[in-house]
């Protein structure tokens, strides 16, 4: 049963795919611009420009064009990049490493503390504490990340010395084994947790609704007639029912954390794919920029049916949607 | 007929409205919103003058004279903010009335002529846009096609608008098959008078708070894209401000607090007026679940 919907989920991946690839495609070839005068460079001939677009296939007819691109993805070449000379290809896999840990970094942190908030928020409402947390959430999510980024770098960095200012190590030393990761740690703390900031404010939000809910219902009520402890039907009982939108929404937040991460990258110099994005776009540098937003729609695509094939196995109902 | 009348009206929505506007959060947010129209309103009333213009000695702190300080250069903050602010502002207003008038009128019309061959290519449309991560849809458009501020706001509103005709269709379809509207129609009620009347108010109340939330979502977009350069806009930005003050943060901490504090005072004013507004229609779910899409408004046409 499960095998089947997950294999029958995996292959309903590949039309959205081939969708967002061919919308991809298509924007690109409308554009006005003319990518192959940008690579010739200010002051190049007529003749530099048309071989330039003979090199690069623009000058055959659009459907060629989409079978040739199919053909070079399909064999994992996104093309080069215009303003780095490399293979956009090289180029991500240089970079995707620091985005992933800290986009892992900051789930993980805002799983934990958006259910433990919530979680708290729910069972001191109404009172001062649900209060602070609906406060603090409504907060969490209207502040800009790249300011709050800002302001910790402020307050934190400057005023307290608590953590490093930028970057993914120390560039004084080149630590290696168990050092190299502490610094690293070090370096990852404060961009991981502002990052993680509007997604704590949502999850717990999510969380102290659905728990409030459950905590009303029926079998909440029953529970307690039989003389369990307040704690253990949030436990054995409110928490679990709660738990089952919270995962769905996990592929979702991936999404956004990753749309964060773009800006966060840029406020703490974080190598990751975010700031070669935003130099690449900058640069009107088109194939890295269509390069990054396939691969990080496929991961976001990935990772949503990864979590729904896990739903099924927590939640058998699903399967016979 | 009598049914079809009582089928919550227009005049509903007005109450609502003032129920919503009206309570604690709506109240709060409505004085929080309406504080920074009035700044970019009359802002540049209060302290005249180019807010490009350098004529002060350089990063003075807050005074009785330049209320927010002045910039690296010598430009007074506060001046700054408030024209900051009216990018903003018309940014967000330009994208959100496209992006409504889009949405809604797509979304209704789909549902509520729902199950034909565009409706079935609207949604498989709108689920291949929805599955890329809407800043780098966006960034991916300026880079294609430019970065002004007209542009900007085409690209803004359409990454907006297609959420919000996801979730107007969902509801007129959910309307098209009730009693009272099979009443209407059976009196003699053309199609057109039927939308008017029986599912436009019906769609209005998901479709208020959807179009609350997407205009706070356009102004933290639009800020982290101006933050990073993006925005090629010739006037100042709030989010172009915090790419400045990005470099003298230990020295001038005013460039960065009152630009960020504007924004987030924005975005907060209008989160609360939406969220006003989806109590007072009783809709289940606040926009943090809408945000996150637990409210499930694309259910297939079939449901």
């Amino acid at each position: 049963m499960g095998t089947r919907y997950a294999l029958r989920r995996l292959i309903g991946l590949i039309p959205t795919l081939f969708g967002v690839v061919t919308l991809t495609f298509l924007l690109s070839s409308i554009v006005p611009r003319d990518i192959s005068s940008d690579l010739a460079g200010n002051d190049a001939t007529p003749e530099r420009v048309a071989a330039i677009r003979h090199d690069l296939g623009l000058d055959k007819p659009l459907a060629e064009q989409y079978v040739d691109y199919m053909d070079r993805l399909f064999h994992g070449d996104l093309g080069d990049s215009i303003t780095q000379g490399l293979p956009v290809r090289t180029v991500i896999e240089g970079r995707i490493g620091p985005t992933m840990l800290l986009t892992a970094s900051a789930l993980a942190l805002s799983t934990l503390l958006g259910l433990a908030l919530g979680t708290l928020s729910a069972r001191r409402s109404p009172g001062v504490i649900d209060g602070a947390v609906r406060v603090g959430s409504l907060v969490g999510v209207a502040v800009p990340g790249f300011w709050l980024g800002q302001l910790a770098v402020l307050w934190l960095v400057v005023h307290m010395h608590l953590f490093p200012v930028q970057g993914y190590q120390d560039i004084r030393h080149s630590w290696s084994g168990t050092k190299h990761l502490a610094d690293v740690a070090r370096h990852l703390m404060l961009p991981a947790m502002v990052l993680a900031v509007s997604e704590i404010a949502v999850l717990s939000r999510i969380t102290r609704g659905g728990l409030l809910r459950e905590l009303g219902s029926e079998y909440a009520r029953t529970a307690r007639a039989k003389g369990a402890a307040e704690a253990d039907v949030v436990e054995r009982h409110a928490m679990r029912n709660t738990m089952l939108p919270i995962v769905t929404v996990i592929g979702t937040r991936i999404g956004f954390l990753l749309a964060g991460s773009v800006v966060i990258e840029n406020v703490f110099a974080w190598p990751g794919i975010g700031s070669v994005l935003s130099q690449a776009a900058l640069g009107k540098d088109t194939p890295m920029v269509v390069g990054i937003v396939l691969v990080v729609t496929t991961a976001v695509l990935v990772s949503h049916v990864v979590l729904d094939i896990v739903y099924c196995y927590v939640d058998p109902r699903v399967r016979n949607d | 007929m009598t049914r079809a009348r009582r089928s919550r009206p227009a005049n509903g929505l007005v109450s609502a409205g003032r129920r919503a506007l009206t309570r604690p959060g709506g109240v709060i947010g409505l004085v929080l919103l309406g504080s920074m129209v009035a700044l970019a309103v009359a802002g540049p009333m209060i302290s005249p003058g180019n807010p490009l213009a350098i004529k002060y000695p350089p990063m003075l702190a807050p005074s009785r004279h330049h209320l927010f300080g002045t910039d690296n250069l010598g430009r007074d903050e506060f001046r700054a903010v408030a024209h900051g602010l009216r990018t903003s502002l018309r940014i967000v207003v330009g994208t959100t009335v496209l992006s409504a008038l889009l949405g809604t009128v797509f979304g209704v019309l789909a549902g509520y002529y729902g199950g034909g061959l565009v409706d079935r290519a609207f949604l498989r449309f709108s689920e291949i846009l929805q599955t890329i991560p809407r800043i780098f849809l966006v960034i991916l458009a300026i880079t294609l096609f430019g970065s002004g501020e007209r542009n900007l706001i085409v690209v803004l509103a359409i990454t907006s608008w297609v959420f919000l005709a996801r979730v107007t269709r969902s509801e007129a379809l959910s309307v098209r098959n009730r009693g009272y509207v099979e009443a209407a129609k059976a009196s003699g009620s053309g199609d057109a008078r039927v939308i008017a009347r029986h599912v436009a108010p019906n769609v209005m109340p998901v479709a208020i708070v959807v179009i609350a939330l997407n205009a706070s979502g356009v102004i933290l977009v639009e800020a982290g894209l101006a933050y990073l350069g993006l925005a090629s806009s010739t006037h100042v930005t709030l989010g172009s401000l915090l790419n400045t003050a990005q470099v003298f943060l230990s020295q001038a901490w005013w460039m960065s607090v009152f630009p960020g504090a504007a924004i987030a005072i924005t975005v907060l004013g209008i989160n609360l007026i939406g969220d006003a507004f989806g109590d007072a229609f009783r809709l289940s779910g606040t926009s943090a679940k809408w945000r996150h899409g637990t409210a499930n408004p694309g259910t297939p046409a079939s449901s």
